[in-house]
This record gives C-alpha cells, sequence and structure tokens, in this order.
C-alpha cells in the first residue's frame, strides 16, 4: 500500500512534520522530526527512484480524479533523480544541522527555522513530482517563500537585504511563469504537462504559444540564476545561515533546471524550442559567458562563500551548456551534472559552515593555519577543490567529460577548448583557497580549536567520499542521466 | 471582437504588466519596488479572469435555467495567485521593516551605499 | 475626552457581530456562490484587526490571544492534509472524498467542508499574526 503511494507521500510527510514542529515550538523536538523526516525521505526516494527504474513512468491522480482532468503527478527517470538529489543532500543535512544551528540562529528563531526548512522541502520535493504546469507555480512559491525567510535569519545584516533582492527578483521570476502557463492555457485549455505536450502540436507557430515559451523560460532562468539573471545569487548564499546555504545552493536551482528540461524537451519539444526560436545559440552564448563571469568573479572574492556562490553560477553555465548542445550525449552530461554539482557544492558548503561554526563569516584573511587546526576538513576542502576543477577520479571530470564529448560531436572544437580554459579559471579560485588554508598563519590565532564536531564532520566527508566514488563508479548517475536524457530526445517531436 | 474597446481587458493587462515592472526596476525605495511588484502581479489575475468569461456565459452554479456557464478553472487558479501575492507582500513588507531598523532606511542606494563600506 | 473616537467606538461595536456572521455565511456558501476558505478568513481577521485598530491592541490581544493566533496557522494546515491522509487510509488516493462517505457525492461534500474549515483556521490566524507582528513593534 505504501509503494503504491509513495509519491505523495514523499511531499506530504515533510508538509505534516513542518506544522508539527510549528506547533510544538521546541529546538530539540524540530531537529529530531527533522532528522526523522529526512531520514525516511531518503528511504522513500531511493525506493520511488527503484519503482521508477522498472515501471518507466509511475501517474498518481490527486483525489481520484483522472487526468487531464485532476492534478496528476507523474514521475519518471528525471524527476525520480532528482527527488533522489534533494533526499540525499536533506538526510545528510538533517544530521549536520543540530550544531551549525545551535551556533547561527537564536534560540527564540530554531524550530521555526526548522519549520519552515521542511517547507522548503516540501515545496522543492512537490515541484519536482508533479505533473500539472500550475501546481509546479504553487509548490514553486511554497519553496521560494521559505527560503527567503531562510536566508534572512543570517547572522549579518546584509542577509536581510541579500533576501529582499532574492525575493523580488524572485517573484517576478514566479510571475513571469505565471504569464507562461496562462498562455499556454489559453491556447490549450489544460494545465497537466502530458497533456500539453499533445495538445500543443495543433497549435503550434501561433505567436501566444512562443510567448508563453519565452515567458516559462525566463521565469525558470530567473530561479536558476542563469547569467545575466543571477544577481540574486552571490549575496544570498553568502549571508545566508550555513544550512541555509547548503541546502539551497544544491537543490534549489537544480530543480528550476529539471523544470526547464521538463517545459522545454517533453512540453514543448526540441523543434519547437530549437528550430523556431534560435535557442541553442542564447543557450551556449549565455552558458559560456557565465562559466567565465562567474569563474573570474569568484577569483576575486574576499568572502570564501561569496566566492562559491559565485563558482556555482559558473557551474549552472555547465548545466545549461548541456542542454544547448541538445544531444544525447550533452543531455546526459547535463542531468549527471545536476547531481554531481549537488554533492560537490553540498561537501564545500558543509565543510566552509563547519569552519565558520568557530569563527562566524569565512573571510580568506582567517583562512592560514586552518590545515593544522582542522586537517580533515581541510583535506576534504581540497578533494572536493579538485572535484570543482574537474580533475580525473572525481565527479567533476565525469561531467565535464561529457560536456566536451558532446561538443566535439558536434564539431565545435571552440567550445571544447573554452570547456578546458574555464577549468583552468576554476583551478586558480580553488588554488587561492587551498593555498590560504595550507598557509602558515601569521600571528598566534586565537582560538585554537580543532575539528568539527562529529555531527558535523561526518556528513561532510560522507559527501566529499560521494565526490570521488561516483567519479570512479560512475553507473548509477550515468546510467539514469542516459535514461533520462532519452527520454527527453524522444519525447520530443 | 478586434476593436480597440473590445480588448480593453487586455489593454489592461498590458498597462498593468508594463506599469508594475517599471516600477520595481526604476524605483529605489524598497516599499514603492513591493508595490510595483503587487501591480505586475495583479495584471496576471487580468490575463486569466478576462479570457475566462464565455460571452453569454453566466456564473458557474449548475443551474437548470442555464445551458452556457463561464469558465470556474481560471478563478480558482487566481484565488492561488492571489494568495500567493499577498503572501509574498507581507513577507516584503516584514523584510522592508528589519531592513529599516538594521539600515536606518528604506532607499535602495543608501543601503549600497553603506554595504559597500562594510 | 475624545470626542471624535466615539463614532468609530460605537459603529464598530454594533457592526462587528455582523462582520463575523457574513464571514461564516462566505465560508459556508463557497460551493454555491463567491465565497470559501480564504474569503472567509480575511473577513473574520479584518473584524478582529478593525477591533484591534479601534479600541487598541492590547484589548484585542485579550480577545483573541497572541498564542492562539499562532498556533490557528499550522493546525488549519494540519486538518486539511489530515482529510488528506483520511483519504488514503480509507483505500482511495490522497486528498480523495469520494471514499469519506459511502456515497460519493455526499464525500464530496464532507471533503470540501472540512478543507474550507482548515483554510479559513490558517487564514484567519495568518492575517491577525500579521497585524500583530507589524502593530507591536515599538516606535
Amino acid at each position: 500500500m505504501i509503494s503504491q503511494h509513495l509519491i505523495i507521500l514523499v511531499v506530504v510527510i515533510p508538509l505534516l512534520a513542518s506544522t508539527l514542529v510549528a506547533l510544538v515550538r521546541r529546538p530539540l523536538f524540530a531537529w529530531y522530526m527533522t532528522l526523522a523526516v529526512s531520514l525516511t525521505e531518503f528511504v522513500m526516494a531511493a525506493l520511488l527512484l527503484q519503482k521508477t527504474l522498472v515501471e518507466k513512468v509511475i501517474s498518481y491522480p490527486i483525489g481520484s480524479w483522472a487526468p487531464p482532468l485532476g492534478i496528476e503527478y507523474r514521475v519518471d527517470a528525471l524527476n525520480a533523480f532528482v527527488v533522489m538529489l534533494i533526499a540525499t543532500i536533506g538526510a545528510a543535512i538533517a544530521i549536520y544541522a543540530k550544531r551549525s544551528v545551535e551556533r547561527e540562529i537564536a534560540e527564540e528563531n530554531r524550530s521555526s527555522y526548522y519549520a519552515l526548512y521542511l517547507l522548503c522541502y516540501t515545496g522543492l520535493v512537490g515541484m519536482a513530482v508533479t505533473g500539472d504546469a500550475f501546481n509546479i507555480f504553487v509548490f514553486m512559491e511554497i519553496a521560494s517563500l521559505s527560503s527567503y525567510v531562510l536566508i534572512a535569519l543570517g547572522r549579518n545584516r546584509r542577509a536581510l537585504y541579500a533576501a529582499y533582492q532574492y525575493l523580488i527578483i524572485g517573484t517576478v521570476g514566479a510571475t513571469f511563469f505565471v504569464i507562461g502557463i496562462g498562455f499556454l492555457y489559453l491556447m490549450t485549455g489544460t494545465l497537466n504537462l502530458a497533456d500539453l505536450a499533445q495538445r500543443l502540436p495543433a497549435v503550434a507557430g501561433k505567436a501566444p504559444v512562443y510567448v508563453g515559451l519565452a515567458f516559462i523560460t525566463v521565469g525558470l532562468c530567473l530561479k536558476l540564476a542563469l547569467f545575466p539573471l543571477h544577481l540574486w545569487l552571490p549575496n544570498a548564499y553568502a549571508f545566508a545561515p550555513s544550512v541555509t546555504t547548503i541546502f539551497l545552493a544544491a537543490t534549489a536551482t537544480k530543480v528550476a533546471i529539471y523544470l526547464l528540461l521538463r517545459f522545454t524537451f517533453v512540453v514543448f519539444g526540441p523543434s519547437m524550442a530549437f528550430h523556431d526560436l534560435a535557442f541553442p545559440a542564447i543557450w551556449i552564448a549565455l552558458s559560456v559567458a557565465g562559466i567565465f563571469y562567474g569563474s573570474v568573479a569568484a577569483i576575486f572574492q574576499d568572502n570564501v562563500k561569496r566566492a562559491l556562490a559565485y563558482s556555482s553560477v559558473a557551474q549552472i553555465g555547465y548545466i545549461t551548456l548541456g542542454i544547448g548542445i541538445a544531444t544525447k550525449t550533452g543531455l546526459t552530461g547535463a542531468v549527471v551534472h545536476l547531481f554531481n554539482h549537488g554533492i560537490m557544492k553540498a561537501a564545500l558548503f558543509m565543510l566552509l559552515g563547519s569552519i565558520a561554526l568557530r569563527a562566524g563569516a569565512v573571510m580568506m584573511s582567517e583562512l592560514p593555519g586552518l590545515a593544522r587546526r582542522m586537517p580533515l576538513t581541510a583535506i576534504g576542502i581540497v578533494i572536493a577543490g579538485l572535484s570543482m576543477v574537474g580533475v580525473p577520479g572525481t565527479v567533476g571530470f565525469v561531467s565535464k567529460w561529457y560536456l566536451i564529448l558532446a561538443s566535439l560531436e558536434h564539431g565545435w572544437w571552440w567550445l571544447a577548448a573554452l570547456i578546458v580554459a574555464s577549468s583552468i579559471l576554476s583551478l586558480i579560485y580553488m588554488w587561492r583557497i587551498i593555498e590560504a588554508i595550507y598557509a602558515k598563519p601569521e600571528q598566534n590565532q586565537q582560538d585554537k580549536n580543532g575539528e568539527p564536531p562529529l555531527s558535523m564532520l561526518a556528513p561532510s566527508l560522507v559527501m566529499v567520499a560521494a565526490c570521488v566514488y561516483f567519479g570512479i563508479d560512475t553507473r548509477l548517475p550515468v546510467s539514469v542521466a542516459a535514461i533520462a536524457a532519452e527520454m527527453l530526445l524522444g519525447a520530443g517531436r | 471582437m478586434h476593436t480597440l474597446a473590445a480588448q480593453f481587458s487586455n489593454w489592461g493587462t498590458v498597462v498593468l504588466m508594463m506599469i508594475g515592472l517599471y516600477v520595481v526596476v526604476a524605483r529605489g525605495n524598497l516599499i514603492k519596488k513591493l508595490v510595483g511588484l503587487s501591480i505586475f502581479q495583479t495584471s496576471v489575475y487580468l490575463l486569466y479572469i478576462g479570457p475566462g468569461k464565455v460571452l453569454g456565459g453566466t456564473a458557474a452554479i449548475i443551474s437548470p435555467n442555464f445551458t452556457v456557464y463561464s469558465n470556474p478553472l481560471p478563478h480558482v487558479l487566481i484565488l492561488t495567485a492571489i494568495v500567493v501575492g499577498v503572501a509574498t507582500l507581507a513577507l516584503g513588507l516584514a523584510l522592508v521593516i528589519r531592513i529599516n531598523a538594521a539600515y536606518g532606511s528604506i532607499e535602495e542606494d543608501e543601503i549600497i551605499e553603506q554595504e559597500r563600506d562594510e | 475626552m475624545m470626542q471624535r473616537e466615539v463614532i468609530p467606538r460605537v459603529v464598530v461595536k454594533l457592526l462587528l457581530p455582523f462582520i463575523l456572521l457574513f464571514g461564516l455565511y462566505v465560508q459556508f456558501h463557497g460551493e454555491l456562490g463567491p465565497g470559501g476558505g480564504f474569503q472567509a478568513g480575511v473577513i473574520i481577521a479584518a473584524a478582529v484587526i478593525l477591533y484591534g485598530i479601534v479600541f487598541g491592541l492590547s484589548a484585542a490581544q485579550t480577545v483573541v490571544p497572541k498564542s492562539l493566533v499562532t498556533a490557528m496557522i499550522p493546525v488549519g494546515v494540519l486538518i486539511y492534509a489530515s482529510v488528506g491522509v483520511a483519504g488514503l487510509l480509507a483505500g482511495g488516493n490522497f486528498l480523495d472524498y469520494f471514499v469519506l462517505d459511502p456515497d460519493r457525492v455526499h464525500g464530496q461534500e464532507r471533503g470540501i467542508f472540512w478543507v474550507e474549515i482548515g483554510v479559513l483556521i490558517t487564514v484567519s490566524g495568518t492575517m491577525t499574526s500579521i497585524y500583530y507582528a507589524f502593530a507591536s513593534r515599538p516606535e
């Protein structure tokens, strides 16, 4: 019975937990609840992924109203993979969060923080599993509104203005998305994604459909921080509490990318998106611009979290580059990097959060001497950093390999060269950080504290190990990504 | 149906949308930005509800006297969107109050000045 | 004393029961006319807020305590989600109203009734909490 309702349980359980946490305003209960829910979600997401690999597509009508009249939750390899990513990061964060939240959030706000975290979790998973266009908007706003508050609870007062900026830009993006859905609804009369995919070819070529595609794409690009629509990201990630940064950096933009893939390939179809409009050129141009802008900006930051935030902008550029090269290899690279970047950034931000536990903010000037005080953390940062650069044996290499392969398949040598050049830029900013960590401290550091507590160190190192493990044994992510890419290209006309 | 007057709801949508977006982008006062955001969201409500009215249709309550009904689905969607808009506005205003307490100003350029000095 | 405040005080005192009654009317006629949980929630919250504006925040918080409205927010969501889970436990899908009653149409009515109650509680709690939060900041 449970396996039949897995799709809805992954959404409802965090929602119920969030209300319970909001009612019982005890921080310890809040953390236990979050831990229990995150671990349950991890198991359910794994079962869901397994079920999807067997059954190809799982459809679940809410309220037993048959689609396309009713709202339908629809899971295939692509979104089961995204849910698995969210659940994995969530499970690691739940173990990590206790000490980090105790340190960074005031006591009276802690239960609210966990309640909002669970709400954000609900929103992200809901966005991933639903098959109804307006339902996507509802969950998108649930996730966004809770993430605005999660960011605003940061210690630095700059978190408030960063949250406000994100609110304005994010709401404009969500409203653009709704406008696009509105045009689609007016042209076809349905909101169900699968039904839209069937009805759109009949009205293809008319202006409102293209307007709808444009609005949806721009709205989603505002959410996934494609250059030049990334302005909210650096400050939001830099000044938010550590747990927020880990969660949002690893999952929020990925779900928006999943939605972009779903709309571009399944609903509209590659022929409309890529042939009628000049999408490949726009995607590739903006992605390359984003990669270089993000990497160069990351080199010049003093705040390490902000440098990694700019690096996120660059990494998202890689994913959209794979989308722009819309071949099977390109899309496999994009989907695999969706997962890989999630675990890489989760590892890096977790390790940074452990450093921040003792020190507060993480500035470049505070890094020297870290390697001696926290050797394991330092090694973790080195390995995760190598993964960001794309050293063979790490996950970063796998994604870049597919992207370079995809560019060469098209005969675009210049693009492959650009990808390699950008890796050198990431090497520069990661090297800057690593060099600072292993440098000798100038004066004696005031707190000669050691490694972060085990509850924080263990999940971080598990994530770092995942970076290496999935770089060597690439079967699981790559096979699921390949199935997803095949499905995306095959669904189109 | 192609006269200017007949399409007034579409014109209203476009005018409100542009006014809202302009205010969000061009005004530096944080509260004015939120007002512009609200105006922008209102235009979206018009976008959905205007075409939802079926000419000659009555309210969407089943009655033996009528055969043509207006489409009730856009109304439900917009109810959700209105709730989301209200929540966003409330959240934005709460943030502005906190920003005012932390920075002493609600003008964007003054806040950026203070952040630059940090 | 405060001559000009007499009119609002008297009028609000007379109007409040009608506002609350109208809110309840809107709540229960959601399926027959414009209305439903959200509209009714806002009307009821408006009644409390009106009382708070005219008679003072402390008077309003004596009648509707802050802890109550803060608790109302998750309780409404819990009621809504519980109706969904009840559908699951009774053998249908999530938010399946058909299985809530042997007669399928009555099941729909039951389900809608309870979810609208949930929406009413959450919306009125949220609106009143927002008012309390903004109004109680020291100026």
